[in-house]
């Protein structure tokens, strides 16, 4: 039963052919039996997913029929909740427990859904294989030599090996779809302001976005319909009505117009990835879609603005951690200045180090407009590209990552890390949505293909996700099948 | 751009960040490959280009100024690693 969608869990729910006790105990077994390989999990949670299991079962009973009603979940540990640490990958906050719960987690809480316990990810979510966790590596279901990818490493691996039914990630510069991409699964980043953020632990602000990570698109759907809103605590929430997202998955993509950018094609991309991603996209065209070339003149300046627009909001978000207020501090301060020094040097990992550095440099004075300003510029010209490609789409579609699932210890070099996110980073840039589906194999390791959507068209992509799982079974592999586990 | 060791100490301590001498070289080679790719941008002329501070078009939200906040002063003191009598105690910073 673990195996299956959210869809088809709320089904079996509601027919009686299993309850969510049951159900919450499966995958506390199975994470039991499965993290000490993976170290998916930095805090799980079997006293209060039972209780609040019991508390759904009871709920059912009494008429109620949310679809998400006691389907166990796992929130990437950078949601802040009450009662359970909330680490966001780091030493600094190793011993963390929110005074109040993210948005999203009491959305989810209110829509009686299970909470499993937290996933581990990239420290501060910094990272593309979840190898700067203070808490160690995670490890990839379908090759435990390989990441998971990152920084949402932990909620991927977990979904992929069914160690929950769903789970909560964030996507910066691609952290929730490449590792969907790496582990096998279905990862939508929304656009930017479609989900709150608040109480999500900030890296940077203008890119930051929540999104779900599942087992298909129409469990992606049915999690939107629970996240997506304005929260009157986030300010960059947008105003905008939320659609159901479930109401247009069955729309036919006859006629769709897809945009494949020249760029995403060139002699990064692996021969194997490429395969797969043609092959998908002609699976597309024999169901009616019509393929058009499109140009994203700009896309190669997106990794370079983006290490100067991340890094500089992270160096201002990632001040508020000084070991006065909570957070690691140091033994024996001599003065003030020691304490912040000592308390941030000991609490924060190399990789988050280094982009406080980069951030700060770049803010700093006299070097604004050549870096700051000029990234803003740079980022405007993404945005261009994509507004002027939407002009002759619906969607745009090409590979998540360059390649499949990399060894663990493989990138010690950060830029050849920073790489990893080239397809995936410009969609941050410009606030789209884009999301990542299984779409093939090589070696064993699961490929997946990017659908990116205009300004809050997450409609179009999930439902275009949604068509092409109906005509493919790759979101149905399981890592167990494939020597995983 | 290459920085040197005396320009990483320099940021380290304007991000109040201490890097130990023998982190130093390391740090320093890492940060100057970071903006080596950073440099690609100046291949680019955007002179005439409106800076994109963020993707979405909108302005602040206003709120009536009432409190919508309950006092939880105490709860959110109880996460600092020290603190005494509703405050928050740090090293001495006045002789």
């Amino acid at each position: 039963m673990i195996e299956k969608t959210v869809a088809e869990l709320s089904a079996a729910m509601t027919s009686g052919d299993i309850s969510s006790v049951e159900l919450t105990q499966s995958y506390l077994d199975r994470i039991h039996k499965a993290n000490d390989s993976l170290n998916a999990f930095i805090t799980v949670c079997d006293d209060t997913a039972l209780e609040q299991a019991r508390v759904a079962d009871k709920s059912r009973a009494q008429g109620n029929q949310n679809p998400l009603l006691g389907i166990p979940l796992a929130h990437k540990d950078i949601f802040c909740t009450t009662g359970i640490k909330t680490t966001c990958g780091s030493k600094m906050l190793h011993n963390f427990i929110s005074p109040y719960n993210a948005t999203v987690v009491d959305k989810f809480n209110q829509a009686g859904v299970v909470t499993l316990g937290k996933t581990n990810m990239d420290e501060f979510a910094m990272g593309s294989s979840n190898e700067t966790s203070f808490f160690g590596p995670v490890r990839n279901p379908w090759d435990l030599e390989k990441v998971p990818g990152g920084s949402s490493g932990g909620s991927a691996a977990a979904v992929a090996a069914d160690l929950c039914a769903m789970a909560t990630g964030t996507d910066t510069g691609g952290s929730i779809r490449q590792p969907a991409a790496f582990c096998g699964v279905t990862g939508f980043k929304p656009s930017y302001g479609r989900v709150s953020r608040w109480g999500m632990i900030a890296f940077a602000s203008s890119l930051d976005q929540a999104g779900p990570i599942c087992k298909s698109a129409e469990d992606a759907a049915l999690m939107m319909n629970v996240m997506a809103g304005i929260d009157l605590k986030d300010s960059t929430s947008a105003d905008r009505e939320v659609e159901d997202y479930t109401a247009t998955l069955s729309d036919s993509v006859k006629g769709l117009r897809i945009g494949i950018p020249k760029q995403h094609f060139t002699e990064g991309l692996s021969a194997d990835v490429e395969k797969s991603i043609r092959e998908a996209l002609r699976e597309y065209e024999a169901a009616g879609a019509i393929l058009k070339e499109i140009n994203l003149p700009n896309s190669h300046l997106s990794v370079p603005a983006y290490y100067v627009v991340a890094p500089a909001e992270a160096s201002a978000n990632l001040s508020r951690f000084d070991g006065v207020r909570y957070g690691h501090r140091c033994d024996n301060p001599l003065d003030l200045e020691d304490m912040y020094k000592r308390s941030r040097s000991e609490g924060f990992g190399d990789e988050v180090k280094r982009r406080i550095l980069i951030g700060t440099y770049a803010l700093s004075a006299g070097f604004y407009d050549a870096y700051y300003r000029k990234a803003q510029k740079i980022r405007r010209l993404i945005k261009n590209d994509f507004d002027e490609a939407f002009k002759e789409v619906d969607v745009i579609a090409g590979p998540t990552s360059p390649h499949t699932a990399f060894g663990i210890g493989a990138k010690t070099d950060p830029v050849t890390m920073y790489l990893e996110d080239i397809y995936t980073i410009a969609v941050n840039l410009a606030g789209l949505p884009g999301i990542s589906i299984p779409a093939g194999f090589s070696n064993d390791l699961p490929i997946g293909l990017h659908i990116v959507g205009p300004d809050f068209g997450e409609s179009k992509v999930l439902n275009a996700a949604h068509q092409f799982q109906l005509f493919t079974d790759w979101h149905k592999a399981k890592p167990a099948a494939k020597g995983g586990i | 751009m290459a920085l040197d060791k005396a320009e990483v100490e320099k940021i380290a301590h304007l991000a109040r960040l201490h890097i130990s001498e023998a982190d130093t070289e390391e740090v320093t080679t890492r940060i100057t490959d970071i903006l080596t790719l950073i440099d690609q941008m100046k291949t680019v002329d955007t002179e005439s280009v409106e800076p994109l501070a963020h993707p979405l078009d909108m302005v602040q939200r206003f709120r009536a100024d009432v409190v919508t906040e309950t006092n939880t002063r105490e709860q959110l003191q109880d996460l600092a690693p020290e603190s005494q009598d509703g405050l928050y105690l740090v090293p001495k910073v006045i002789e």
